[in-house]
């Protein structure tokens, strides 16, 4: 059906000002490259503010002058969310934006050995000097203006749902854990360090293995000459993913860490929901999506099972924990996870989904059978060469270039949904041990795809609710978008108890009793 | 092979199709001069306002019908005869049937007003309504001004479709009040204000009297009968309710009235023909139902029930407790059981009747007078659970039980604002009064 983009959609005289401002905030930055002797702090915080105002403004202009409520007029006519010219060039500018910062930061002045930085890091120099006593990088310059999005963008989501409690509580999570746990604190740790103490840069929310490189040698042996402070760290750091995550997991859902505290999630939630409709929703995709992001779990088990091995000691008098004790460990861990599952929730799982877990099984045990056998490197490859492909491929191309890049092409959630590991594992226990779950109203659905067609995670909400079946699904990430576009009042996020929480039949209220019991007859 | 051809490709239709496809292996074949493939018409108001892309209306992907063995024909059944059991189409083609399901619902009713075919009138049912409403008012700069005749669902609907693309609209409702004959008079007064308040110039006690043409044969204005107003515009969308869309029946021997005239089994008085959904009449109502009912709910019902008898097992068509719901601008509506506006009420009805202080919220709780039994429930802007609901119909609890556990009915949201408090002293108050 061809529908022409009518004029209402078209931004006001005062819209286009609204974001000619940041344009001009914006070009500040890219004219810092040039190393212009005049800029300042002064100019820094001036580019910086006109961003904000610009967003900011722009989002009052847009929702303020309209009662509160589900407001997605012309999002399918609009170049920006509708893969047009706008949206192409968004996605070409952020991509190569992501390509220079991860392979070549001197690009963007960043000095290095010693050198002075020049151009955009240097330009933001003053403000990593206030807050962590040094100059800047170009990962702090990333950071800041990471931050600066989703705390304006974040603005926006607040005004666009203003009417929705559960949208607003959540989106002043991601930024207050944005600003304070990913940003603030972390620089503010720097400032304790000096010769004699250093902690690594410590993102404590960011958990392994989303922060695949959590356990790295270079970190440990820094957390662990920190003393006591340095050792707390690490024990939070392991804690954090095998006691903290399966506990919240099983209480709230994956939806704690994904759309409540983590930055990915935060910056997909603000800055991405303008593009969560152009997720693919096609029933390939969920099969390419479960394929690719359990086998990045695999790999980043692997990757720092081998890099653990390679930095551990032989002999049991020097320190308990030797190659050999960490080995039988992570074997023991997988093959009762593995033995657990197939007992216990072994009819919950698809046939591909068992023929996949023995796959991934059968190939660890054998690797590592290998390694004791034959002597071969631990998985076939050095240590090293395992961590820095997946520093390259998932690290820097999926989660980076891809995966936000791409926003305004494959929709906010790409890393997320395909490629992230800590996703993959809190997604594990969503489906099968959790008290979450989207309860279906009944028999109330009226099959229009609002709820499937603003899920980022390209889930095929309608395709449950018109069954009158509850959504129980690994990458259901609790936004709560499709609860918050029903215009039916069909869907409803929850906490209660495992019984009853799946509920294969079709239970569309409103039909005759016996008529159910009839077609759930299977 | 036993041939099951079914007519139309809406719920009704493509609900039968898919649950016959589950309990046997008959030969099915959907017939649509419509669409090629199913799409929820629910949604063609969130493709005009840009919220949706066609593609994201259609439930099923467009392979999904080959593997599940649903042949898919498109065409126009404009004959049938029933002896020889032969479909005859628009363009000469022919098909045969075993059984044979009607499914074609509705099309939007035209009482007769001068200058209702002209170029730029119409309703908004099917996808090539909307594409006409593409081509005569995509813009504000083509459509001036649009007038919506008839206060019901659909208009409401239509009034913010165009609002979305700012286009002024004029809104005719013959009643006093917005479709007070359903809705009691606190929550139709509360929609006509969240009219008014989304800009819509809403005209109360006002009906068409005609539409007045251009030299082009396309709308130009429209006069209202009470008050003889010309008003210019360039769109009117009639939205006076739907009926049967079922005018290619006509010399078929298929017995009709306004809809294909079923008995309890959706069966015709023509062996081995069927009707469903919106198009079917029953010839007696089914408790407080219409005999006509177009209601997506009851379509998909039919749908479910019929493919039953299809395959064997011959059942009635006996829907539970009535629901629906609706969405006026931002208000969403819900109803469980039976709350009677104007029309229709029974003696015994009485209502308690609670509104917020914002003015978008409201319930109304229905109750029989002298057993206090709850019979129904309307919400405004609060959403209930349907298996409470259900649950509470079918245990015929009273009026106090249902206030006293509202709570546990409660579906909106985590962190919304509960009001059921303010609902139960409310309840209290009114009952006091009345013992005093």
């Amino acid at each position: 059906m061809s529908i022409a983009k009518p004029d209402a959609y078209k931004n006001s005289t005062r819209q286009k000002a609204l974001i000619a401002t940041g344009i001009i905030g914006l070009f500040v930055l890219v004219l810092s490259l040039f190393n212009f002797e005049s800029f300042s702090a002064l100019t820094l915080t001036a580019s910086l503010t006109l961003i904000v105002v610009s967003i900011c403004g722009f989002a009052a202009d847009r929702y303020l002058s309209k009662p509160a409520g589900i407001k997605n007029n012309g999002v399918w006519f609009k170049s920006i969310s509708s893969k047009g010219f706008y949206g192409w060039l968004t996605g070409l500018v952020l991509t190569l934006f992501y390509i220079v910062l991860y392979f070549y930061p001197h690009f963007l002045g960043l000095g290095g050995k010693g050198k002075a930085n020049s151009g955009l890091v240097a330009f933001f120099d003053p403000l990593s000097q206030l807050l962590n006593g040094n100059p800047a990088s170009q990962w702090f310059v990333y950071g800041t203006l990471y931050t600066i999005a989703i705390l304006a963008f974040g603005y926006k989501f607040l005004l666009k749902y203003r009417h929705n409690r559960y949208e607003r509580l959540r989106t002043y999570s991601v930024m207050f854990f944005q600003l304070a746990f990913a940003f603030l604190i972390p620089e503010f740790m720097a400032r304790l360090n000096s010769d004699s103490f250093s902690l690594p840069y410590y993102d404590l929310k960011n958990i392994w293995p989303l922060n695949y490189y959590n356990f790295e040698q270079y970190r440990v042996d820094s957390f662990i000459s920190a003393g006591d402070i340095g050792l707390a760290l690490l024990i939070f750091g392991v804690v954090s993913i095998f006691v903290i995550t399966p506990i919240l997991t099983y209480k709230y859902g994956k939806r704690w860490y994904c759309s409540w505290v983590c930055g990915c999630g935060g910056l997909a939630e603000t800055a991405g929901d303008p593009f969560r409709h152009l997720s693919d929703k096609r029933q390939m995709a969920w099969k390419i999506e479960r394929w690719v992001i359990h086998s990045v779990l695999v790999f980043v088990v692997l990757m720092t099972t081998a890099v653990i091995h390679s930095y551990l000691g032989d002999d049991t008098s020097t320190y308990w924990l030797t190659k050999g004790t960490f080995l039988i460990m992570v074997t023991g861990f997988l093959s009762l996870i593995f033995i657990l599952t197939m007992v216990f929730k072994r009819h919950e799982l698809g046939k591909d989904a068992r023929y996949g877990a023995i796959g991934y099984v059968v190939i660890i045990t054998a690797l590592i059978g290998m390694h004791y056998f034959s002597g071969s490197n631990l998985f076939l490859f050095e240590a090293e060469t395992l961590r820095s492909t997946y520093g390259f491929l998932i690290g820097a191309i999926f989660s980076g270039v891809i995966g936000t890049g791409f926003y305004p092409i494959f929709g906010s959630r790409v890393w997320c949904r395909f490629g992230c590991p800590m996703a993959a594992i809190l997604g594990f226990q969503q489906r099968l041990f959790s008290r979450f779950r989207i309860t279906t109203n009944g028999g109330q659905c009226i099959s229009c795809g609002n709820c499937s067609t603003y899920c980022e995670m390209g889930i095929d909400v309608r395709a449950y609710a018109q069954k009158g079946e509850n959504i129980v699904r690994s990458s259901c990430v609790g936004c709560g978008i499709c609860s918050a576009v029903c215009p039916r009042g069909v869907l409803k996020l929850e906490n209660n108890s495992i019984k009853g929480r799946i509920n294969p039949n079709e239970i569309l209220l409103g039909n005759d009793v016996d008529l159910m019991d009839l077609v759930n007859q299977k | 092979m036993e041939h099951v051809v079914i007519i139309g490709n809406g719920i009704s239709g493509v609900t039968a199709a898919r649950h016959i496809r589950k309990l046997s292996d008959k030969k099915i074949t959907l017939v649509s001069a419509e669409s090629d493939f199913f799409f929820s018409r629910t949604a063609l108001m969130y493709i005009y306002m840009g919220h949706m892309s066609f593609e994201n209306t259609k439930p099923y992907e467009d392979w999904f019908w080959k593997k599940n063995r649903i042949n898919l024909k498109k065409g126009f059944v404009n004959q049938i005869n029933t002896s020889s059991k032969t479909l005859h189409f628009s363009d000469g083609d022919t098909i045969t049937y075993d059984k044979l399901i009607i499914a074609t619902g509705s099309k939007p009713n035209k009482f007769g007003w001068p200058g209702q075919d002209l170029n730029g009138v119409q309703g908004l049912y099917s996808k090539q309504d909307l594409e006409n409403l593409e081509v005569y008012a995509p813009d504000n700069k083509t459509c001036k001004r649009a007038v919506i005749v008839g206060g019901g669902l659909i208009g409401v609907e239509l009034a913010e479709m165009l609002h979305s693309r700012d286009i002024p609209v004029t809104f005719l409702v013959r009643e006093s009040s917005f479709w007070n004959g359903v809705l009691p008079k606190g929550e139709s007064a509360m929609i006509n204000r969240e009219i008014q308040r989304n800009g819509i110039d809403l005209r109360l006690s006002s009906s068409l009297k005609e539409i007045l043409s251009d030299d082009k044969g396309k709308v130009k204005a429209i006069v209202i009968k009470e008050t003889n107003e010309e008003i210019p515009c360039d769109f009117v969308g009639l939205t006076a309710g739907v009926t049967p869309n079922i005018s290619f029946l006509k010399n078929s021997g298929i017995q009709i009235n306004k809809g294909v005239l079923v008995n309890r089994y959706l069966e015709t008085n023509m062996t081995d023909v069927y009707a469903i959904g919106d198009c079917a009449e029953q010839r007696d109502p089914i408790g407080n139902r219409k005999t006509i009912e177009a209601v997506w709910y009851t379509g998909r019902m039919m749908g479910e029930t019929i493919a039953q008898t299809i395959c064997g097992n011959r059942i009635p068509y006996k829907p539970g407790h009535w629901f629906n719901s609706a969405k006026f601008f931002d208000i969403e509506y819900q109803t469980y059981g039976w709350v009677h506006g104007k029309k229709g009420k029974p003696d015994y009805e009485q209502h308690f009747h609670w509104i917020h202080k914002d003015d978008n919220k409201c319930i109304t709780i229905a109750y029989h007078k002298d057993t206090q039994i709850f019979l129904g429930i309307n919400t405004f802007g609060v959403r209930l659970r349907h298996d409470i609901c259900d649950k509470w119909l079918t245990e015929k609890r009273t009026t106090d039980y249902v206030v006293q556990h509202l709570k546990q009915a409660n579906f909106d949201p985590e962190f919304y604002t509960h009001y059921e408090s303010d609902i139960q002293k409310a309840y209290q108050n009114t009952f006091q009064t009345i013992e005093s």
